[in-house]
């Protein structure tokens, strides 16, 4: 944070002076703001933030991260705190991932007019039309991959003049691609397999039967990971 | 090698994929393979008809700029919908630069389309390019004896000024199936509408739209009718299908006329059809640059 | 109540032909349209009644239903005498329903297997067509 220099910037039309090189979010909350809703992880990864803002002079929109993006002198903000997007039902296990199961639950992604406002939505700069048509052709893996960083913003689904559900039609590939085509994970097969062989009954057992002073006394001997010099 | 960049859509990828296997095989064979164009997108299906619009021309602007992006000038299509609208847009743009200067300005992420790409149908280009007499000598298993019923349906032969051929008349598919030894059955409902995509809504349109070519190709005695169409397919098999149940059953094929032209270039048509899919027809590398699978 | 009420009538030939670039006193009744056109079974109004209807501004078109029953085969376009595109006309038509954000197809209402039998190519035409 830059001390002392203030930047001023409009909240829903209202005008701040914030400190300079903070997010918007610490800006909002600066200018008095209550998150009740629109702030989760404030770490760039639950998608709850979701912002719409225009530079000064400029008419273009932008959209970004509250708790990621830095707030800019004369920047006009609001928040999309939700996104009213109707979710499918459906049941993995009866789902046939070579149909097109993706267009069987969402049939508007056949509205899809390649316009790319959706991806230019996007504050994780994810090719979203290219897996919105993807998933037109049923071609789930590739949905799979191009949808991997997605944070359920919604700010696409909201700019979308088809009124596609992007993001909750990529969590449906994501699930299935990796129910269906992903390796599966050795290590967690057999770690299950070691629950169920009741391999760390005793150990649950000797914690759950602890008191409190034993616990923190084994906690404090931990055995601690030394951590290299350039972190992991 | 000699390959010229294809156009897939969406439904030759899906339902309409013994469409493609047949078209791969039959143009690897006649020495001019269709290499499928990188990043494609759904071209819209249909032409928007309306002056002021030019955002649903966008999805076929799109792909328009992909082939732009390869340095070729040409694009071919098996889909007679894909090729309608393709070429139609192809058409309006060189034609209007008011509205290709408005449609690349709003497409600010791509290159400027500059015009000039020209779509062609897989029919036009077994014409132009191919000749028939090159395709009567690539034929290892002439079709004697078959009576084949050549359906246009409406989108290769409509508006004129992209129609593949005559548009009341047109013969460019028999020429095809003359030059493989089949025998053609002209029929009057070769040019008429099987009732599209009213199939999704309003089936029993469709569906009576689609019994009439089949009995009027039935009754000039074709054993096949021949498509180049994946809706004109599906709406004649649906169509064939209800005729079968309720006791009514033109004894006829229906087939996309690749599938009919690859048997007679040496395919076996039943394992082209029931061919397994590969794991995916296409794979697109995260920049760009496409492999078939 | 019927849904022309609440429909764009007013100028309605004006706005179709500012929308599809036609001019529908070209047309002179021979009815070459409506010979060729392979739905006028299902139609209300015959294809060369839309545009006699639209010579006379007639405020009830938009009730019909002949623009959602037509195909854009273009049957009419190629063969009408006077090169009217009436393809265009039908399409006007539509468009000034669904932007009024009237669809004349929803999907909410289809069923996965409806859907599943369905090619991609009917559901993106017959989105594009009916709705908005």
């Amino acid at each position: 944070m830059d001390e002392g220099k203030m930047t001023r910037i409009f909240i829903m039309g209202k005008a701040y002076d914030v400190p300079a090189g903070i997010t918007i979010m610490d800006a909002m909350e600066y200018a008095g703001y209550r998150f009740v809703r629109g702030a989760g992880c404030r770490s760039g990864f639950c998608g709850a933030c979701g912002t719409v803002y225009r530079k000064e002079g400029e008419y273009r929109l932008e959209f970004a991260l509250a708790c990621q993006e830095m707030v800019e002198e004369g920047m006009h903000l609001t928040q999309l705190p939700f996104t009213p997007a109707p979710r499918a039902a459906y049941h993995l296990d009866d789902l046939d991932p070579r149909e097109n199961v993706l267009l069987q639950h969402y049939p508007e992604i056949a509205r899809c007019v390649s316009c790319n406002t959706c991806t230019k939505a996007c504050p994780q700069d994810l090719e979203v039309m290219d897996y919105v048509q993807a998933a037109l052709r049923g071609d789930i893996a590739r949905v799979a991959e191009l949808s991997f960083d997605c944070i359920q913003c919604g700010l696409c689904s909201m700019r979308c003049p088809a009124d596609i559900k992007h993001y909750h039609m990529a969590q449906m590939a994501r699930r299935l691609h990796g129910l269906s085509a992903s390796r599966e994970p050795e290590h967690l097969t057999t770690r299950l397999r070691e629950i169920a062989a009741g391999t760390y009954e005793a150990q649950l057992d000797a914690l759950v039967a602890a008191s409190v002073v034993e616990l923190k006394a084994q906690y404090a001997a931990r055995e601690i990971e030394t951590e290299s010099e350039e972190g992991s | 090698m000699n390959a010229i960049p294809y156009f897939p859509g969406c439904s030759l990828k899906d339902s309409a994929k013994p469409f493609e296997r047949s078209a791969l095989f039959v143009m690897e064979r006649l020495g001019l393979p269709l290499r499928e164009l990188d990043r494609w997108n759904c071209c819209g299906t249909v032409f928007s008809l309306t002056e002021d619009d030019l955002m649903h021309h966008i999805a076929s602007v799109r792909n328009l700029i992909r082939v732009q992006e390869t340095g070729a000038t040409e694009l071919v299509t098996l889909c007679a919908m894909c090729y309608n609208t393709l070429a139609r847009v192809a058409r309006r743009l060189d034609r209007e630069k008011e509205a290709l200067a408005k449609i690349n300005a709003f497409m600010d992420e791509e290159q400027d389309y500059k015009g000039g790409v020209k779509v062609e149908h897989l029919l036009g280009v077994l014409q132009r390019r191919i000749g028939w007499e090159a395709l009567a000598e690539a034929t290892s298993n002439p079709l004697d004896g078959l009576h084949v019923a050549c359906y246009y349906g409406c989108t290769l032969l409509r508006p004129k000024d992209v129609s593949v051929d005559d548009s009341e008349r047109p013969k460019v598919m028999e020429d095809a199936f003359e030059a493989v030894g089949a025998s053609v059955v002209r029929f009057p409902f070769a040019t008429e509408c099987c009732g599209t995509y009213q199939v999704v809504d309003r089936p029993e349109i469709s569906l009576e739209r689609s019994a009439r070519v089949l009995r009027s190709a039935a009754r000039s005695g074709a054993d096949v009718i021949a498509t180049a169409c994946p809706l004109c397919q599906h709406n004649l098999e649906r169509a064939s299908d209800i005729l079968k149940r309720s006791g009514e059953s033109p004894p006829l094929r229906i087939a996309y006329f690749t599938e009919l032209l690859a048997a007679a270039l040496g395919a076996d048509p039943d394992a082209l059809r029931n061919q397994p899919q590969p794991e995916a027809t296409m794979h697109v590398t995260a920049k760009g640059g496409a492999e078939h699978g | 109540m019927s849904r022309a009420k609440s429909l764009p009538v007013e100028n309605l030939r004006d706005r179709v032909e500012e929308l599809s670039g036609e001019h529908v006193f070209a047309c002179y009744q021979c009815g070459m349209c409506s010979a060729g056109c392979p739905l006028t079974e299902e139609m209300d109004r015959l294809p060369s009644q839309v545009v006699r209807d639209l010579q006379l501004d007639d405020p009830t078109l938009l009730e019909s239903n002949a623009m959602w029953v037509c195909a854009s085969c273009l049957a009419c376009e190629v063969r009408c005498p006077k090169g009217v595109d009436l393809a265009k006309l039908m399409e006007a038509l539509r468009q000034i329903v669904l932007r009024r954000a009237l669809d004349n197809l929803s999907v909410d209402g289809m069923t996965r297997e409806e859907i599943r039998r369905l090619p991609q190519i009917a559901l993106v035409a017959s989105l594009r067509k009916k709705t908005g």
